[in-house]
This record gives C-alpha cells, structure tokens and sequence, in this order.
C-alpha cells in the first residue's frame, strides 16, 4: 500500500509530452496472468523509460528516437516489442526458463512467501500462489504451508481449525480485511472460516505490535487480508474441490470491466458435508455436517490521473452446522435427553465503503476514508446448553498520509471511531453491552536509504469501558551487514475479552461456568491488557550457488491484566483477572533455501514457553505444545513446450507433547504423546485456464482415539469434547480444479 | 458527546494538514538522465539529493538511469539539484562531477562519463 503512491506517482510524470503510449503489463504465474508493479519499461537505445504502478499500469511518451520498447521483471523474459502507434499497450511477461540467452538473466522465481529486508516491521507476505500450495479452502486453513502461524485443531464440536501465533490464540491478534478488523467480538471462533479461500489475492502477517493505523486491539501480532480486485482478477474463474470426508465445495468469480474507470465483480461460494461419520466408533460425528452460502459482491472505482480510487463491498453469510450424536435428528431431538446434538445457524452481514485519494501533484500526500458496518447474528444450541450472540459492529476511519521535509521522513496520521453493540444468551442468563471507542493516532517513518529504517506510532483512545488510554509502539530496523537484517519492535495492546464468544468450546462440555466478578466493566471484569517485545534476525547465504536464508526470531508477550481462562478442574470453566503472571515467549529457527534449481525448502523450529498463574500454580498454557518442528518442500517440474506443467508440494508438521488439564480421561499432569502430521499436493496446469489437484492430508494416519470425553453418557457431568489435542479424522483426500477465462 | 470529541480531534489535525499543503504551486517536478550503474549508485544518487533542501522525493530508476524529482522551487533550483547530484560522483548532462570524486567511485559504480551539453 506505502508504495502505491510512489509507483502511482510515475504514471503522470511525463505528463508534457505530446503523445504517451500506455497500458498494461502482466506476468504469467503458475499459469495465471496477473498485473505486475515494479516492472521497467524501456525505448531501446533511448534513456527513456517508465515502471508499471501496483496495478501494472504505465504511461510513457512515444519515443522519435526508437520505436522499440523493452519490457522487464526481474525472474521474467525481457521483451523487446515494435511499436508504431500510440495504441493502449496490454503485454504478459513469461517465467524466464534457463536456455534462453539473454544478458540480463536472471533464472530466480519470484517466492511466493516474501519476507521483507527492508520494512521495519516484520512483516511476512503471503502471495496466492503461496495459497494454492494447500489448496484448502478457507482464511483458517491458508496459513498451513506457513511457519509464522500455527494451525491447531479444533474440538470435535465445530471442527474449525484455529490459529495461534508467537503461542497466542486468535483473539490476541487483530485480523483484518483491507485494514477493516474483521475476525472479532462474536466471528471471532468462526470468522476465518468465512472468508473463502479463492477470495484472497495475499496475506500480510505482522509479527509483534504491529502499526497503530488499525487499533490497539492487536497484542501478538497482525494478519491482513487483501480480497481479489475486480479490476485485476480473471472475467470468470470457476474452483470446484471435493474430499472424501465428504467436504464439496465451489467457488465463482465474475469479474467486469464497466470501462476505464469502473469495474465490478461478484464472487460466491458454497460449501456443505452431508455424509456423517465415525470411524473412531464413539457414536460421535468425527467432523461436523455442515452447508454455507457465502456472497460477495464489489465495484472498484479507479482514476489514476486525478488520484481517486473507491471500493464498495457488500457480503451475506448463511452459515449452517450439526454436529453430536450419529443418531441425532434435531427435528426430532433438540432440547430432548434421547441423544446429544448440536446446531450452530449464523447469519452475517457486511457493508464497507473505501476511498482514498492520491493528490496528483505531491503522490506522496494522500487521505483515505474507510466506513465498515457488519451485523453477525449467531444462533446455537449444545445439547441441552444454549449460546446466542448478536453483534452489531461500525467501524470508520479517516487517514492521512504525508511527508515532513521529504520521503525520507513520512507519517500517517488520522482518527477512528467504532461501535459495537453485543447481545448474549449464555444458558439462561443474558448479557447486553455497547462499546464505543473514538481514538487518535499518529505514526512516524524515517527511512535512512540503505541502512536504517524506524517507524514509531502512537494513539489516544477513549473508551467507554477502558477508558483513556495510550497505546505506543516501536519498530525499527538496521542491516549491520551485506544480506541481513536485524529487527526490533516493543509495543502494547489492549482488548476487551469476550469470554464467551472466544471460548464457545466450552458448551460442548458439561463444566460449570463460574465468572470471578471484581467489578470490572465486562462481565465484572477488568480488560487485558499486555506488551510485546521482539527481537528478529536474518542472514542471507549462498550455498552450491544457491540462495537462502536463515532467521532467528524471539519474542514476548507480558500481560498485565489478562482474563485467565482456567480449565483446570474438571467441573468448571472459570473466568478471572490475572493474579501472579501470564507470558508467551516464542523463540523461532527458520531456514529457506533453493536446494536444486525448481525446487524450494523451509524449515523452522518453534518453542513457545505460554505460562499462566493458575490459582496458586504457574504452568503452560493447556493444548499449547512447547515444540514444534514444521518443514515444507515444493517441486515445479520443468514446463513443457504447451505450456502445461506439474507442480508438487510436500509439508511436514511435527507437534510437541501438549499438556491437558485433569480430567476424567488422562488423570491429572498428562501430556499428550507427540504426532506428525504429512500433507501432500500435486497440482497439473494444463494451460492458463485450467488446472487439476489432487491432495492428501495427514497421510500418516495419526489421530485421537477417544477425542470426546464420556462421550457414552453425553448428559453427565463428565462429558467433555474440548479436549482434543491431534486431528480426529485420519488420513484425507481431496481434488479440485480450476478453471479460468482470461482477458 | 462522541461528536464533540470527533471535532476536537479535527480541530487538534486540521494544522497538520495545512502545514503540509501550503504553497502548493511551488512544488515542481521533472526527471532527467543521471549516470550511474548499481544499487550503491542508487542509494548515493538519492541520499545526496535527499540532503538538498527542497527535496520533496527523489528515485532514481537503475535500468533507465532516469531520475525523477518533486521539489520546491522557491527553496531550491533545477540547476542547483544537478550540481548537488554531480557532487556525489554522477554525471547529469547540465553537470559534472569532479575527476577526483568520480575517481574515487567504487569499481561497480564506473560509469560511462556524459558529455556535457
């Protein structure tokens, strides 16, 4: 986003000559065109030239000097082409294969996970061909080729997967879509599995405080998500994906290009498993039965010459889930004792409005406008137990981005409003809020040109119910050497805990809710409240003439207030503020590097210390394993003379011995035994417009026997299903396709 | 009470946002031919002419040689910007550097020398 404005920038700079050639330029990817930023543009033998903006755009003047135009990319074939007119320009880039001779080779494919050196913050970006790699099927199942988030498994009840990052679950992190907070208050357990996989267009993955731009909410770290743009995606692209648990999905895109300036797109998705099964034998569905409809649809407005670029959104979520008993017909058993079931019916609406504006003459002063609203409508019952939620949530935010003195020195300064109104059915009692927040922020870069790089923000928020507060946070980054760099980043967050929405695996048990209240402002208790400090390291190598590189980070969080969420007798679920400590640290060891020409392997290595006071005991948090080794390996085979090529990808996950609170099933001080857990993907691109995968998951076969805690007698005080600590559905295969209809 | 607090807040950002818009029609920008070869080039080229009051933004482009420029111009001249850019070592074609301080270029960063016009 920061170097739009820069890149926009070069799109009116010749704007004196007489006539100026323009258009597009795009690179073909595993297959897929896509508009390409950054590349160079050239009039042979002149020193006249141009560099595409983000969207791949470019304008430069007709040359009377040559009339031969070269286009580069770094990774991609130089093209030399012949023009005579003035006529718009849309030209596609081919992957550089290694016999073609040209003097600025440069056989290095682009990597679909880009780790940045030059950026103070550490942020990771995730492109989609990354996200094809495992080619399953929404925002919480994208990061599983990633080794910056964790993947667990969910319980058996909802059978969603959930992440974690630096040993934090999600509530810690601040989620977004376009830089709106998306994945909180009530979505926040379900949320990523509402945003379908094709939607995405890249991830951005902040590590740490993170930018104050976006709120205070985030404590580990931030996960942005860009949806795809009407004006750059495939007119029709068609996804179908089937597995044999059952799961079948489809996934439509319609793009159109109303004309230079407008374009729209309508994007739906639909999901649904029917089949049930059990093959662990506990009466118990191994995963749950479940349909979803998912309706997206956006125009983008774009006028590059007066600065003006506009989004607007709309999106309805009908999300259907039954799960329990193999025997359990809700029409038939709900609210009865015969058997135990479940339903979780969400409806969710989404409306945002974007505008941003570029002023032609000094692209590097902007302002941005954001205005979100989302109702979320949550209906569910657990056996006899019953939780509702509905939130209502507005979210708007002016920004304004400028210089002092020169681009060397930029900030960002703006304020943000949001609302939020809660109303809860836990059982028998209900919970109603609103929580109003307006806040300032202000947030300063320095960019040295080589060396150095600092960004330092700081925000003012009143709120309602946490007050007036600042939220400071610092990042900066230096490159001792050639190839490295060196991070550091400290900042603090706060949250509201929403115990019950963040914790809904617990009406799949029969433990008693016991809320500590102190008198706090939600639910009687006080908001958490923590800092993150992050030191990060990377080195650059070349091995056999290969590239790589090694990075080391460490990082803590220290809370200062927490809602303790304690597991730990068996009958209860008790919700208190932090009396003793609470702390993540998270160490991780990762290594990537090109063993063999058309071939890409990453390693990483975590340990993560999360302690909690527990009453009187500090211990690890539960189902917070302490290692975790994750290796992943792809191999794109050479392509071939039509164009159509194999790719695979292997990714290995090795998870550490968890600890489990007492319970009827292990006792008390069990650990869970180690697992590892192989995923494989090969995918045949036939041409750009059509390709076939097929996958496995979990090929080893390892899962939990007995997830379900006195899943005999669901009705007793026992029965547990929020233990589960490895997959419960073993080995699992699917296959999909893709189609699509270029331009 | 919200909307008192949105205002304030206005009110507290409006001087930033003047501050940064005045004399707008001052602000010029242009591109010319700078010689250099490398990132290093790079990296002197733009630092030296960050260091030039009036210097709003300054790249310059490694394949094209072309470097583009918004500054000031009631603080800072055309003429002074290359003279500036000639100091560090590089050619334009309205300035030169000095043989010394070209010679005393990395080996990478030999250019090809401009003629002056």
């Amino acid at each position: 986003m920061k170097y739009t404005y820069i890149l926009l920038f070069f799109m009116g700079w010749s704007a004196s000559a007489q006539q100026l050639l323009n258009g597009q330029i795009k690179i073909e990817e595993s297959g897929i065109e896509m508009p390409i930023g950054g590349a160079n543009l050239i009039w042979l033998d002149t020193t006249v030239g141009a560099i595409t903006n983000e969207q791949g755009e470019f304008e430069i003047p007709m040359n009377s000097n040559s009339n031969q135009l070269i286009i580069s990319y770094i990774g991609f074939k130089t093209d030399t082409l012949k023009i005579s007119t003035a006529k718009k320009l849309i030209h596609t880039l081919l992957p550089n294969t290694e016999d073609v001779l040209d003097e600025v080779t440069i056989t290095q494919r682009r990597k679909a996970i880009q780790k940045s050196y030059l950026e103070a913050q550490n942020v990771i970006l995730v492109s989609s061909e990354e996200l094809l790699k495992a080619a399953c099927c929404n925002l919480s199942e994208s990061f599983e080729t990633n080794p910056s988030v964790d993947v667990n498994f969910a319980d058996a009840l909802t059978g969603t997967k959930q992440i974690k990052m630096l040993g934090l679950s999600s509530p810690y992190l601040l989620i977004s879509e376009e830089n709106i907070p998306m994945v909180r208050g009530a979505s926040q357990i379900y949320g990523l599995t509402f945003t379908p996989g094709t939607w995405i267009q890249s991830i951005q993955i902040t590590k740490g405080a993170g930018s104050v731009v976006n709120g205070f909410e985030s404590i580990a770290g931030q996960i942005n998500t860009e949806i795809q743009k009407p004006s750059a995606d495939a007119p029709i692209f068609v996804n179908a994906y089937v597995s044999l648990n059952g799961r079948k999905e489809l996934n439509t895109h319609f793009n159109t290009k109303f004309n230079e300036k407008w374009s729209g797109g309508s994007y739906v998705h639909v999901n649904q498993r029917t089949q049930k099964f059990d093959a662990n034998g506990d009466s118990f569905l191994d995963v749950p039965i479940s349909k979803q409809i998912n309706v997206l649809n956006r125009w983008q407005y774009t006028d590059a010459t007066k600065g003006w670029v506009g989004f607007a959104s709309l999106r309805f979520l009908d999300d259907e889930k039954q799960t329990g008993s193999m025997s359990f017909d809700p029409l038939i058993h709900k609210g009865s004792r015969d058997f135990w079931g479940s339903e979780i019916a969400t409806q969710r609406m989404d409306a945002s409005l974007k505008v941003g504006y570029v002023f032609p003459e000094t692209p590097y002063q902007s302002f941005g406008f954001q205005s979100a609203y989302s109702n979320h409508d949550q209906e569910s019952y657990f056996g006899l137990r019953a939780y509702d939620i509905e939130h209502k949530s507005f979210f708007t935010n002016l920004l304004f981005n400028s210089i002092i003195s020169n681009t060397k020195n930029k900030f960002k300064t703006g304020i943000n409003f949001s609302y939020d109104s809660y109303n809860e059915q836990v059982d028998l009692v209900n919970y109603e809020r609103r929580d109003e927040v307006i806040g300032a922020f202000f947030e300063y870069s320095y960019d040295s040109l080589d060396k150095l790089n600092l960004t330092a923000g700081i925000r003012v928020d009143s709120h309602n119910r946490l007050g007036f507060f600042v939220t400071p946070r610092i990042h900066v980054r230096y490159n001792p050497w050639e190839r490295s760099v060196l991070r550091a980043s400290v900042g603090s967050g706060r949250k509201v805990a929403n115990i019950f929405a963040e914790n809904q695996k617990l009406f799949g048990t029969n433990r008693l809710i016991q809320v500590s209240d102190n008198g706090g402002s939600v639910y009687g208790l006080r908001p958490e409240r923590a800092w993150n400090y992050g030191v990060s390291f990377r080195q650059g190598f070349t091995l056999f003439e290969n590239q790589g590189d090694v990075t080391v980070d460490f990082y803590r969080t220290q809370f200062e207030d927490q809602v303790v969420v304690d597991w730990e007798q068996a009958s209860h679920i008790r919700f208190y503020n932090l009396e003793g400590s609470s702390y993540a640290n998270s160490f991780q060891l990762e290594v990537d590097y090109v063993p063999f020409k058309n071939t890409s392997l990453r390693l990483a290595y975590k340990n993560y210390e999360v302690k909690t006071t527990y009453g009187t005991q500090t211990l690890q948090k539960p189902l917070q394993p302490k290692e975790r080794f994750f290796a992943n390996f792809e191999y794109r085979f050479e392509n071939e003379e039509n164009g159509s090529q194999w790719k695979a990808d292997w990714t290995y996950h090795f998870v550490g011995a968890q600890r489990l609170p007492s319970n009827s099933r292990d006792g008390s001080g069990f650990y869970s035994n180690s697992y590892g857990l192989l995923n494989m993907q090969l995918t045949r691109v036939f041409s750009n417009k059509f390709e076939l995968y097929l996958g496995g998951e979990n090929l080893g076969n390892f899962k939990q026997l007995n997830p379900i805690i006195g899943s005999e007698n669901p009705f007793g005080t026992t029965f547990d299903s929020s233990l589960v600590y490895a997959p419960v559905f073993g080995k699992m295969f699917y296959a999909g396709l893709r189609f699509k209809l270029n331009n | 009470m919200i909307m008192k607090k949105i205002i304030i807040l206005l009110i507290a950002l409006a001087p930033l946002v003047s501050f940064t818009q005045k004399k707008k029609k001052d602000i010029q920008k242009t591109s010319f031919e700078v010689a250099g070869v490398c990132g290093m080039c790079k990296s002197r080229i733009e630092k030296k002419a960050f260091s030039i009051k009036g210097v709003k933004l300054a790249t310059w482009d490694i394949p094209s040689h072309q470097f583009s420029v918004i500054y000031d111009a009631s603080k800072v001249s055309l003429e002074k910007i290359h003279e500036g850019i000639a100091d560090s070592g590089h050619d334009t074609k309205l300035a030169t550097a000095k043989d010394e301080t070209y010679n005393n270029l990395p080996m990478c960063c030999l250019y090809d020398r401009i003629v002056k016009e």
